[in-house]
């Protein structure tokens, strides 16, 4: 009941309460009593049904990504048997679109990611200091937003950015895919900053430290969990986001990846070239899977996004 | 009323009236700043769009004439069109099947990767992987694992005799709506699997040592104990199949474009085209209205049964 002075010593204590949490769990999901054999291996096998529905077709588009034209048609599709080659891989690296569209898709999460982190840590921030009813209506309003649809706003959004002249631009994008990552973002950066115990604001105000230092000395630093989450949540949405390049660009040279995949893939030149389609939608997936491999926790974190709580 | 020390303490700022409403104003003030950014973006491209679009499904509008005030006109045609009612058909149909399809078996592999052996942590990290693909790329993979001559399954139906895997999937009218769900629920099962891990792990020890000691079994602790605990997982992951699957459009655009016919034309896919080929935007935004409308009440509900404007503390509810 003391009120400790700094977070020292209640992470002490936090840290004394982790062994004992991981045992209780332990207990609880490893040692059901009576749990049969016979129920354990129903479970093996469905999780394992499952686990070969998820990999066999990405399986399949690895193996076919590695076949020339005349090879798909005629050999073995589920083993690697009959030749196997990179000149799907070429044939991407020589198209001249290809490169630009992964060089569109890579500023778009950049700067989706700057915005909308760089935003929801300043909104989230003020939402947790709780100083003025400003925020806490502010924080309703943007809640809200979780529950619109982006399908149901594209019309007016085609029109809007249109009158702006941010229509077919790439920061036209960033803008509106930012805002419509923020309130999910704003959510996570919330829960997650509600948790910075108070007494380390109080030591900051005692030392003398305004809003602005409070914001750089404390804030940032303990939020950098956080950020990661929040920037691999908007970082995922903008590489694959695919409705609204569709509504909001036109030009070629703004084109992004999801889009020129399919564009593409429907053009006559490559409709039946399906080896080196598959090798884009390859080398598309394989920066997040580089990433995801590095950051798993932080991943599973992003994805799931509110609904994890 | 009694200022103990440590209240004293957290507020070190306590002093005069003045210094009060002082420091009241640096921190309304401070909030602005902060939060502008954020309320202008969302204002600008989320609020003015949403009032905007309910603002023109009661106009008609073809981009290049002015807009002109219709009244209810759209709304009648929607509700006694044939065509848009098909289409809320073939919705709904998509919702109910893909809630069929994704929550029960996303509720038993959440279950299963809770457990505690290792091969199943790295079975639950596989089961990401759709996850990290866009919908335009596993579109375009399942398409080709489809493909009637040369995909995938085509290829077992020839060589391993399982002809029934030779099949126009996505090219017939009695198919197409079935393999759109299951390619959904190939995306978003796992998804949905976090959300049931999660909870499965909240569940305290407790209550099944409880449950042993009263001898119950596997199936008597899972219909007892496992289902009752996991009532919101089950309201959140639903909700979300709901208002995910009653708007769903990419998949659909890019693998179908709504046929073959009219077996797979969603509402969005039918907003879609009656506003940016038809330039019929007034009757596209009534479209849009209702898809709107849908997501925020499955919203509220969600908030309403889930106790999710509650979460973690009780002092800022979400409503």
């Amino acid at each position: 009941m003391v009120a400790t002075v700094a977070g020292a010593p209640g992470r002490t204590a936090a840290r004394q309460k982790a062994p004992a949490k991981a045992a209780a769990r332990a207990s609880t999901l490893g040692g059901i009593r009576g749990r049969s054999k016979v129920s354990r291996f129903a479970a093996f096998l469905l999780g394992t049904i499952w686990l070969v529905f998820v990999l066999a077709p990405v399986y399949y588009m690895v193996l076919i990504s590695f076949r020339s034209p005349a090879q798909y048609l005629t050999a073995n599709a589920w083993l690697p048997t009959g030749g196997l080659t990179l000149s799907s891989y070429s044939a991407v690296f020589d198209s001249s679109g290809i490169g630009t569209y992964f060089r569109n898709s890579a500023e778009l999460a950049v700067g989706t990611i700057l915005v909308v982190v760089v935003l929801s840590l300043a909104a989230g921030y003020r939402i947790v200091r709780r100083a003025s009813r400003f925020s806490a209506v502010s924080f309703r309003v943007i809640l809200f937003g979780i529950a619109i649809p982006i399908q149901a706003i594209v019309i007016p959004l085609y029109f809007m950015t249109n009158k702006m002249h941010i229509y077919d631009t790439m920061y036209g994008l960033v803008l509106v895919l930012a805002a419509s990552l923020i309130p999910v973002a704003v959510l996570l950066m919330v829960n997650y900053l509600r948790l910075i115990p108070r007494q380390l604001y109080d030591a900051m105000a005692v030392d003398g430290a305004g809003s602005w230092t409070t914001f750089t000395h404390l804030v940032i630093p303990m939020g950098r969990p956080v950020m990661a989450v929040i920037g691999i949540y908007s970082g995922l949405g903008a590489w694959n986001n695919f409705l609204l390049p569709l509504i909001l660009t036109q030009s070629n040279s703004n084109m992004v990846l999801p889009l020129g995949m399919y564009r593409f893939a429907s053009s006559n030149q490559y409709a039946l070239n399906v080896p080196v389609v598959m090798a884009t939608v390859v080398l598309s997936v394989l920066p997040l899977l580089v990433l995801y491999i590095g950051l798993r926790r932080q991943f599973v974190k992003g994805i799931g996004g509110f609904a994890l709580r | 009323m009694v200022a103990t020390p440590a209240v004293l303490h957290r507020s070190p700022v306590v002093g005069s009236r003045s210094a009060k409403t002082a420091a009241r104003r640096r921190g309304f003030f401070a909030d602005v700043v902060g939060l502008s950014p954020t309320l202008a973006l969302y204002g600008a491209f989320i609020v003015v769009p949403t009032a905007f679009a309910v603002f023109l499904s009661f106009t008609h509008w073809n981009v290049d004439g002015p807009i002109r005030w219709a009244g209810f006109a759209n709304w009648r045609e929607f509700f006694s069109d044939p065509v848009s009612y098909h289409s809320l058909l073939v919705t709904l149909e998509l919702a109910g099947l893909s809630w069929l399809a994704q929550t029960p078996v996303a509720m038993a592999l959440g279950i299963f990767i809770a457990g505690t052996q290792r091969y199943r942590a790295i079975y639950a990290t596989l089961y990401l992987l759709p996850l990290l693909m866009s919908t335009a790329g596993l579109s375009l993979m399942w398409e080709d694992v489809l493909f009637p001559q040369y995909g995938g399954l085509a290829w077992l139906g020839r060589h391993v005799h399982m002809a029934f895997l030779s099949q126009t999937w996505l090219g017939s009218p009695n198919l197409a709506l079935y393999t759109i769900v299951v390619i959904i629920a190939w995306q978003f099962v796992p998804f949905h699997t976090l959300i049931f891990q999660a909870g499965r792990r909240a569940i305290a020890s407790e209550l099944y040592d409880a449950a042993s000691v009263d001898g119950a079994n596997v199936r008597q602790s899972f219909w007892h104990v496992t289902l009752p605990q996991l009532r919101y997982s089950i309201v959140t992951s639903s909700t979300l199949v709901l208002v995910g699957s009653l708007t769903y459009f990419d998949i659909i655009y890019i693998l179908t474009q709504g046929g073959p016919g009219d077996s797979t034309r969603v509402l969005a896919m039918d907003m879609y085209n009656i506003g940016f080929n038809q330039t019929e935007f007034g009757y596209a935004s009534a479209i849009a209205t209702v898809l709107g409308a849908i997501g925020i009440v499955l919203a509220i509900l969600l908030v309403r049964l889930s106790g999710f404007g509650s979460m973690e503390g009780t002092q800022e509810g979400i409503w």
